[in-house]
């Protein structure tokens, strides 16, 4: 019994509750490129570095609060400086569009051209990122590290293994939820939210019952500006802040909106949670958590090399593909 | 002088045009239908009225009104609806929300409209929170119809509105759609069942070649032998 609890103490600690930030993180993430999709009609490859920007600016406000002497005791300080730094992504993200996808958008050009364009405006934000803040690692978590400690679980409990959350952790949680919930109310029930679903469902019907197309246009960036930017300072106090690891998450946030049925909120959420768990599942080793279940196991056991995580998203994207293109949630076909 | 009016209407997608010095007129509380056999042109008459097309010729009028600059967004504040033929609701939403966004430009309370349509429609009360994807052909129709009265609208436009639904469904459309019309709104309707629209017309057109060919009342086409043997087999 005790070796079963120890077994799962090691799988929670290890696979369990990395998997449940990491799945929220991305579910942020695909939130914002599923309402972009539902809404402009295309995939946004910059937003990726949409998060690096909004969380470049969070990093840079959360150091000068504590340069300032300002934090927030137990807390990181970055919750305190995130909503600078959503106004700070609210705004590139309308002043592209104003510059960029509006062209577009007047010229009635094909979903591919847009593809196109947000891959460059991808470079320029990425480039606009390093140049400001460098291409290194920037860790930015301050505040107590740890929610529940090893030792703490460990005393308390009595078992050998130990349990950790770590603060980033939970606060990832529960931010998560309180977004996510505020977020399906306002589509749900607010006279935006629903303008908004009925553009995406019907655009020449929401045009003829006089919706305003571009303040459709302009709420749907805010919503994934500042989606974008919650995930990626999550992201960050979770790990830590790299330019380029951010442009990487795009691959995940992808997969996760299209295994979830693209232009479906809800799929992207469940999308999220697919791919951090199929990735964090497939690539832990479960040399520990079998030998508390009574097994001798040779090897580490582990299915995959952790480099190879990218490939599961790479994989589950074309299972999906394959297999039911509309995704989890009956979405459009891409 | 009609209330809606679209006189001497010329034009096209761009390209050749399609509309031929053609006129439709309807008046409130009548029921005007456009007739006509395939390519005549019902469907673009109807949308150049609605300012889905520009007209290179001639003019819409809206009582005192000339709207031929109108976009069709201004129309609809100006008092137009229009049902679409096809993807006329928001299969996502539930009844409801369609009768909501038909009601988008209206800052008033539209409960009692709401409650209006539903009394047209009772079988959209029963479904009102189903996804209006998951209803009939002919209860989709109703939320079309529905969505596009929310506006209040002095002039309701359909195009083809019993396209795809069997006849039993077709009849209950057309007794709903002469009640719409006892409330004083004028009626403009594009129709393949040439036969059973007419029966309900005040006033028909022929259209042939983008060009007026027959204009009567409903019954005296219906009694022209040259139209009965020429659009309605015989």
């Amino acid at each position: 019994m005790e070796g079963f609890l120890n077994a799962l103490v090691v799988f929670a600690n290890f696979v369990f509750i990395p998997g449940l930030a990491y799945g929220a993180q991305i579910a942020l993430g695909a939130l914002g490129v599923t309402l972009v999709f539902g809404i402009l009609r295309f995939s946004n490859f910059a937003h990726g570095d949409l998060m690096a920007f909004g969380t470049m600016i969070t990093i840079l406000v959360t150091w000068w609060l504590i340069g300032m002497g300002v934090t927030l005791g137990p807390l990181p300080t970055a919750l305190l400086a995130l909503p600078v730094g959503i106004i700070g992504a609210v705004a590139m993200a309308l002043l592209i569009d104003r510059l960029v996808f509006r062209f577009y958008r007047k010229q009635k050009s094909a979903g591919i051209v847009f593809v196109m364009a947000s891959v460059g405006v991808m470079f320029v934000l990425n480039g606009i990122v390093r140049l400001i803040i460098g291409p290194n690692d920037q860790r930015f978590a301050d505040g107590e590290r740890f929610l529940v400690t090893v030792r703490g679980f460990r005393e308390y409990t009595g078992l050998a293994e130990g349990l950790a959350i770590r603060l980033p952790v939970a606060i990832t949680v529960i931010v998560a939820v309180i977004v996510v919930a505020a977020l399906f109310w306002f589509l749900q029930y607010s006279r935006t939210g629903k303008a908004m679903r009925a553009y995406s469902d019907n655009e020449d019907l929401a045009l003829l019952s006089g919706i305003n197309p571009d303040r459709v246009v302009m709420v749907t960036w805010i919503i994934a500006a500042a989606l974008a930017t919650i995930a990626g300072v999550l992201y960050g106090l979770d790990k830590s802040f790299r330019p380029f690891t951010y442009f990487q998450l795009l691959l995940p946030i992808f997969a996760a909106a299209i295994v979830g049925g693209i232009g479906q909120p809800l799929g992207a959420i469940a999308g999220g949670f697919v791919v951090a768990f199929s990735e964090v599942t497939l690539t832990y080793a479960y040399k520990r958590v079998l030998e508390y279940l009574g097994f001798q196991p040779e090897g580490l056991v582990q299915l995959l090399s952790t480099e190879y995580k990218f490939a599961i998203s790479f994989v589950i994207l074309v299972l999906v593909l394959l297999i039911r293109p509309t995704g989890i949630f009956k979405g459009r076909v891409l | 002088m009609s209330f809606l009016i679209g006189e001497a209407m010329t034009g096209g997608y761009g390209g050749a045009d399609i509309l031929h010095s053609c006129t439709i007129a309807v008046e409130k509380g009548e029921i005007a239908v456009i007739v006509g056999p395939n390519g005549a042109g019902k469907s673009t008459a109807m949308k150049a009225m609605f300012g889905m097309l520009g007209l290179r010729e001639g003019r819409v009028m809206l009582g005192d009104r000339d709207i031929t600059a109108l976009s069709p967004q201004d129309r609809v504040k100006a008092g137009m609806g229009f049902v679409p033929q096809t993807s006329n609701v928001f299969v996502t939403m539930s009844v409801q929300e369609n009768l909501e966004m038909g009601a988008y430009i209206r800052q008033d309370d539209f409960s009692d409209t709401m409650a209006q349509v539903f009394d047209l429609f009772p079988i959209l009360k029963e479904k009102r929170r189903q996804p209006a994807g998951e209803l009939s052909g002919g209860q989709r129709q109703q939320v079309a119809v529905g969505r596009a009265l929310m506006t209040r609208p002095s002039v309701l436009m359909l195009d083809e509105p019993t396209a795809g639904v069997s006849p039993i469904v077709m009849d209950e459309l057309f007794d709903r759609i002469l009640e719409v019309a006892a409330t004083g709104i004028a009626i403009l309707m594009v129709e393949q069942n040439a036969r059973q629209a007419l029966a309900i017309a005040d006033r028909g057109y022929v259209l042939v070649q983008g060009s007026n060919r027959f204009t009567d009342t409903g019954e005296a086409l219906l009694a022209n032998p040259e139209v009965r043997a020429s659009f309605l087999g015989g």
